[in-house]
């Protein structure tokens, strides 16, 4: 019976991580030259150099995948949201949830795959 | 408002012993300044459909009966001046949103099933008290003000028929109940939030609300349900992550002492109830 109690409150509490974190990478891309945070190469943020040495951060690595899942939920439960407001039968409205449950977790599978790949290879070189 | 003294009826009909769809039919009747839509309707009744079905009671949109959708706007008739309308056609139809039992009667059963579903009384452990009261309870000036504009509702309908939610999800339960529930749950009195929040914590809670505000704009007692429903969410949310201060329903009110009865004045009658 909690559920929907659940779902909502993490759907807020993935937006405000989702704030925070689309926050910090504007602050690094796009305030590069009055902050110049995580650009330890110099130059532009997305130079190669400074690519790689966020890279081998543990942190950001850590926060792509922090990142990846909350906008996924956050995106797919909103989507959710907006398919059951069409009022589908129960069994479409379940199948809406399982076939959206699939898609998070295989791109949140492939994404965290992504990130710590990209970290491994940071590391190597 | 033309110079013409007539205004014309629009009103969608249905009879479900002789109609297989609603249908609108259309009558003209003679105006006077301060004709409220309900006035209007008594009017056509009178003069050229007899059979007209509607609710209505107090005439002074107190009662909550007599509300239906007035020009494509969910309203009390009663309350509705003609003149307000700013136009020559006054269309009047049920509530949406709702059956229609016949005529401008919508069925507001769900409504009210869903409203009792969700306790709008004061809970309490002490039953004996509540049954055979020996005093007040206690509650301040600002206590009182975290409910009362929730507590003017007529249960009129009017919010649910303009909620876009409650129009496509029949597990929601609407802004009246949602809101006479936080009513409760927002006075300090009442002990019932735990036995609410199972039902709450369901899809019947507030959790598809969008925050749309239809419900607070078309409201004609001025309560805003929306903000219910908002401040429900937050004390549901901190209830579910175990940080909602959890508090005791008021304790009785001491008598006031030294304070006798003056002179000539009567004991009040004994209770009939």
């Amino acid at each position: 019976m909690m559920r929907d109690a659940k779902l909502w409150t993490w759907h807020v509490l993935a937006g405000v991580v989702i704030l925070v974190f689309l926050g910090l990478h504007m602050a690094i891309m796009h305030m590069d030259a009055i902050l110049g945070i995580f650009n330890p190469a110099g130059g532009h943020p997305v130079d190669w150099g400074n690519v790689v040495e966020r890279g081998k951060s543990v942190f950001f690595t850590v926060t792509y995948v922090i990142l990846l899942g909350a906008a996924l939920f956050h995106g797919l439960y909103g989507l959710r949201n907006i398919l059951l407001e069409l009022n589908p039968p129960d069994w479409l409205g379940k199948a809406i949830g399982i076939v959206l449950l699939l898609v998070g977790l295989g791109f949140f599978a492939l994404g965290a795959w992504a990130a710590v790949a990209a970290h491994t290879l940071a590391t190597s070189l | 408002m033309s110079e013409t003294k007539e205004v014309t009826y629009r009103v969608r009909e249905f009879d479900p012993n002789r109609d297989a769809a609603p249908h609108w039919e259309e009558y003209r009747i003679p105006y006077a300044p301060g004709m409220t839509v309900l006035d209007g309707l008594w009017k056509v009744k009178e003069l050229h459909a007899p059979g007209l079905a509607w609710r209505s009671s107090c005439r002074m949109g107190v009662c909550g009966s007599c509300g239906m959708l007035i020009n494509g706007k969910p309203g009390l008739a009663c309350n509705t001046q003609i003149s307000e309308l700013a136009t020559d056609v006054v269309a009047v139809a049920p509530l949406p949103n709702f059956a229609t039992i016949r005529d401008l009667v919508p069925d507001l059963r769900p409504m009210i099933e869903r409203h009792r579903e969700l306790m709008p009384w004061i809970v309490r452990d002490d039953v004996g008290e509540r049954e055979n009261p020996t005093a007040e309870f206690w509650q301040s000036p600002e206590e009182l003000e975290h409910y009362l504009q929730f507590s003017y509702c007529i249960k009129c309908g009017c919010c649910m028929a303009a909620c876009p939610t409650y129009a496509t999800d029949p597990r929601y339960s609407g802004p009246m109940p949602l809101a006479q529930a936080q009513r409760y749950n927002a006075d300090s009195r009442d002990g019932g939030f735990a036995a609410r929040r199972e039902l709450l914590f369901s899809e019947k809670g507030p959790w598809r609300c969008h925050y749309a505000g239809e419900c607070s704009r078309v409201c004609p007692k001025g309560v805003d349900p929306a903000k219910a429903i908002q401040l429900m969410k937050r004390e549901l949310v901190l209830s579910y992550l175990r940080l909602r201060k959890t508090k005791c329903p008021s304790q009785l009110a001491k008598k006031p002492a030294g304070i006798g009865r003056r002179e000539g004045i009567p004991e009040a009658p004994a209770p009939t109830v």
